[in-house]
């Protein structure tokens, strides 16, 4: 069954269903490049599996990730391919990864993974590559080009200056300590990247995943990426870019020249979160910034995955958000930028034209 | 003073005059179905009478009977009988009490008003069993007594009645199904202190903090209706899916399409018709809960917070009535939506369901908490079939 077919049979009683997928009437651009198709894949990130001992992991996450996968496959017509953002660990273990590969097997579409901090300041990532192959690639699909950047490298001095890997993977985990040191994506991997984009027609649209935003928001949590500009500059020249970041554990949303920023939600936890928060033993970080929760007690507060359609090279974030109102970030053909599709925040609140 | 008698007479006159439970808020009531003494009486009359179903047996009181606390005390409900037997549905009855303050109706919330509700069992295929509702309007067109009824309560003549003035009727008498007055209403908005003993009270305190059940099961300065009026999976009858939930949902969807088309031939455009068909009929369908209406992910095996008032006489419990005791009740959300520590959940679990580390002291406490939400009038109702 086609989903353009579901939506005329069925009209407004799914409006805001997912079941089957989307039901947003996509706009086909005239201008869309030939070969350009529309289909949607997901994204799940962020899932900070943690391991207490053994066979024992902490239940919160471990659950916010089963949720997502779950109702990830209930999707139909399933989506084309399912993006894993990075940090699928806490503290970078071989047994977190493994423990996340065993859950996100139960996905019924093809995978592609990303790295995140949390998979790789333990072991530089060594246990992540033998489970899921490179850390940063391009492949495309329908017309569109993607690529996944290992963007939270740092220094080689701050990597090699740690007498063990555990102290190395948790300054690298901790938020506001002077000790860490900021992400990018190194010399090396921007002339890999300067390759990869010579080969690209300007008017074929560009998807990149990184797991931090490649635009430069707060320094202290890693909402950072040091040589955001850079890559920036080299993306820049394509008539429609969409960068899709996690890490952030938020919706987020930003327009700068061509490029639109978007970010994907946590499965595990909100970023930034009370300190208040001791209903039981807990396992999350300590924070240095709080916001209000509508209930922390409610393990899947402020947490989700989404689900994106690519129409005529741009993006749609669909935001499934458990026991909340699902959101949609929408690219505005009009106002050539991502906008909230219901919540408007006007002039109140510029966007973010800086870096 | 001159308005005050207006008032009084108007009310003698018109209205269903009924004291305010203690702890309950008011009676919300639709602009267009105020209550009248006389409506009510009817919705009284049609509640009770079993001619509406295929074996002339089968009353909205079969299921949902004023001595069983106005439910039928069994795990799932029975409907009309044939020569192939008694059809089964698929879902515990709800009790009526104080179902006025929902905000939806049924477990998965398919109708929005008791008015849409009292109108779906009679042509449900395995509840009342009636091929639909011009048969049951005939029927009243029949009966003198109701023929002269309609006519006084909604001023329409015997060709005019409709299925609309049936539903009305039942839903005005539903509306007087409320019941406060609980211990724990006298302790908590009565002013008595001793309403509660000690063990209660400690209950109280569980089921407002580490229980975390007033979540959900809501409770407010002035009244409570101990719902949330939403929908959530606990993990109850996942099992049922087999593990193919994703399987059972397209397959829903395929034969919900489908049967959307015939029902609308049959009956008219009625909606969320051919679900309520669908959902009585098929146990897999049936475990979609929520998301069999709202086809959102999210809803997937979600069903309606239910009222907590008189718990105690409404055994067994949960959407599919597969817990017995309230003392099962309290460990399964003590261990965070199961019975034993090492069953398996589903991964579709609301996110408040989750191991609340009760004591078995603690645990004993809540259950003698929720015995003292028992209103007066209920409290001599026996759990025998």
């Amino acid at each position: 069954m086609k989903r353009r077919d579901f939506i005329k049979s069925s009209g407004a009683m799914l409006a805001g269903a997912i079941l089957p997928v989307s039901i947003v009437e996509v706009v086909v651009a005239d201008d869309a490049p030939k070969g350009s198709e529309n289909f949607t894949f997901a994204f799940i990130s962020d899932s900070h599996l943690q391991q207490i001992k053994g066979t024992k992991f902490v239940r919160n996450w471990d659950m916010g990730l089963k949720k997502a996968v779950a109702e990830c496959n209930l999707m139909n017509p399933k989506p084309d391919f399912i993006l894993y953002g990075g940090d699928l660990g806490q503290l970078g273990k071989a047994a977190e990864i493994d423990h996340g590969a065993e859950i996100l097997s139960a996905l019924h579409s093809p995978m592609r993974m990303m790295l995140g901090e949390h998979d790789y300041y333990y072991d530089l990532g060594e246990h992540w590559s033998k489970r899921f192959g490179d850390k940063y690639y391009s492949f495309d699909h329908k017309g569109v080009h993607f690529i996944v950047l290992n963007s939270i490298l740092t220094d080689e001095e701050w990597i090699h200056k740690w007498k063990t890997p555990e102290e190395r993977m948790s300054t690298m985990a901790g938020l506001d300590d002077p000790n860490g040191s900021p992400f990018m994506v190194g010399a090396s991997q921007r002339a890999w990247l300067k390759n990869d984009l010579s080969n690209i027609a300007k008017d074929t649209a560009i998807v990149v995943f990184s797991h931090s935003p490649l635009q430069k928001i707060y320094k202290g949590w890693n909402f950072w990426t040091d040589d955001a500009e850079l890559i920036q500059e080299m993306l820049q020249p394509f008539d429609k870019v969409n960068v899709i970041y996690g890490h952030v554990h938020q919706i987020q949303y930003n327009q700068i020249g061509n490029i639109s920023f978007n970010s994907v939600m946590s499965t595990a936890w909100p970023w930034p979160y009370p300190s208040t928060y001791k209903q039981a033993k807990q396992y999350l970080p300590k924070m240095t910034i709080e916001m209000n929760r509508a209930d922390p007690f409610f393990e899947r507060d402020a947490t989700g995955w989404q689900f994106i359609d690519i129409h005529s090279g741009r993006v749609d974030l669909n935001y499934q958000l458990p026991n909340n109102k699902n959101r949609t970030i929408a690219f505005n053909e009009k106002s050539r930028k991502p906008e909230d599709t219901k919540y408007k925040l006007g002039d109140k609140m510029p966007p973010q034209k800086h870096y | 003073m001159r308005r005050w008698k207006e008032t009084i007479l108007l009310m003698a006159s018109t209205l269903f005059v009924h004291a305010q439970p203690l702890g309950l808020p008011p009676v919300p009531i639709p602009a267009d179905n105020p209550q009248t003494n006389s409506k009510i009486k009817l919705g009284d009359t049609l509640f009770h009478d079993a001619r509406f179903s295929a074996d002339g047996k089968v009353s909205c009181s079969t299921c949902h009977a004023k001595e069983k606390a106005f439910t039928d005390h069994l795990p799932v409900s029975k409907g009309f009988s044939d020569m192939q037997g008694t059809r089964m549905g698929t879902r515990s009855a709800p009790t009526v009490i104080n179902a006025a303050y929902y905000t939806s109706l049924f477990w998965d919330g398919r109708v929005p008003s008791l008015e849409e509700q009292s109108k779906f069992p009679p042509i449900n295929p395995v509840e009342g069993g009636l091929h639909s509702w011009d048969h049951l309007v005939d029927m009243l067109k029949k009966d003198p007594n109701y023929v002269k009824a309609f006519n006084e309560v909604f001023k329409v003549e015997k060709e005019a009645i409709s299925i609309e003035h049936f539903a009305k009727a039942v839903a005005s008498f539903e509306r007087t199904v409320i019941s406060g007055d609980s211990k724990f209403d006298r302790y908590m908005y009565g002013g008595e202190k001793d309403a509660l003993n000690d063990a209660e009270k400690r209950g109280l305190k569980v089921y407002l903090e580490q229980g975390r059940c007033v979540s959900c099961h809501t409770i407010s300065q002035t009244h409570a209706i101990f719902t949330d009026n939403q929908f959530h999976n606990i993990g109850v009858g996942f099992k049922a899916l087999k593990g193919k939930s994703e399987a059972v949902a397209s397959e829903y969807i395929e034969r919900l399409k489908a049967h959307e088309k015939s029902v609308a031939k049959d009956k008219g455009e009625i909606k969320n018709l051919a679900a309520d068909e669908l959902v009585l009929s098929e146990k897999r369908f049936s475990e979609l809960g929520r998301l069999a209406i709202s086809h959102e992910t999210d809803d997937m095996a979600a069903f309606k917070t239910v009222t907590l008032r008189n718990i105690d006489k409404t055994a067994p419990y949960m959407h599919d009535g597969s817990l017995k005791t309230l003392e099962d009740v309290v460990t399964w959300y003590n261990l965070g939506g199961k019975l034993k520590e090492n069953d398996s959940t589903t991964a579709f679990l609301d996110g408040g369901i989750r191991p609340l580390d009760l004591s078995k002291e603690q645990e004993k406490d809540l259950v003698v908490f929720l015995k003292a939400l028992t209103s007066p009038q209920f409290a001599n109702v026996k759990d025998v079939k």
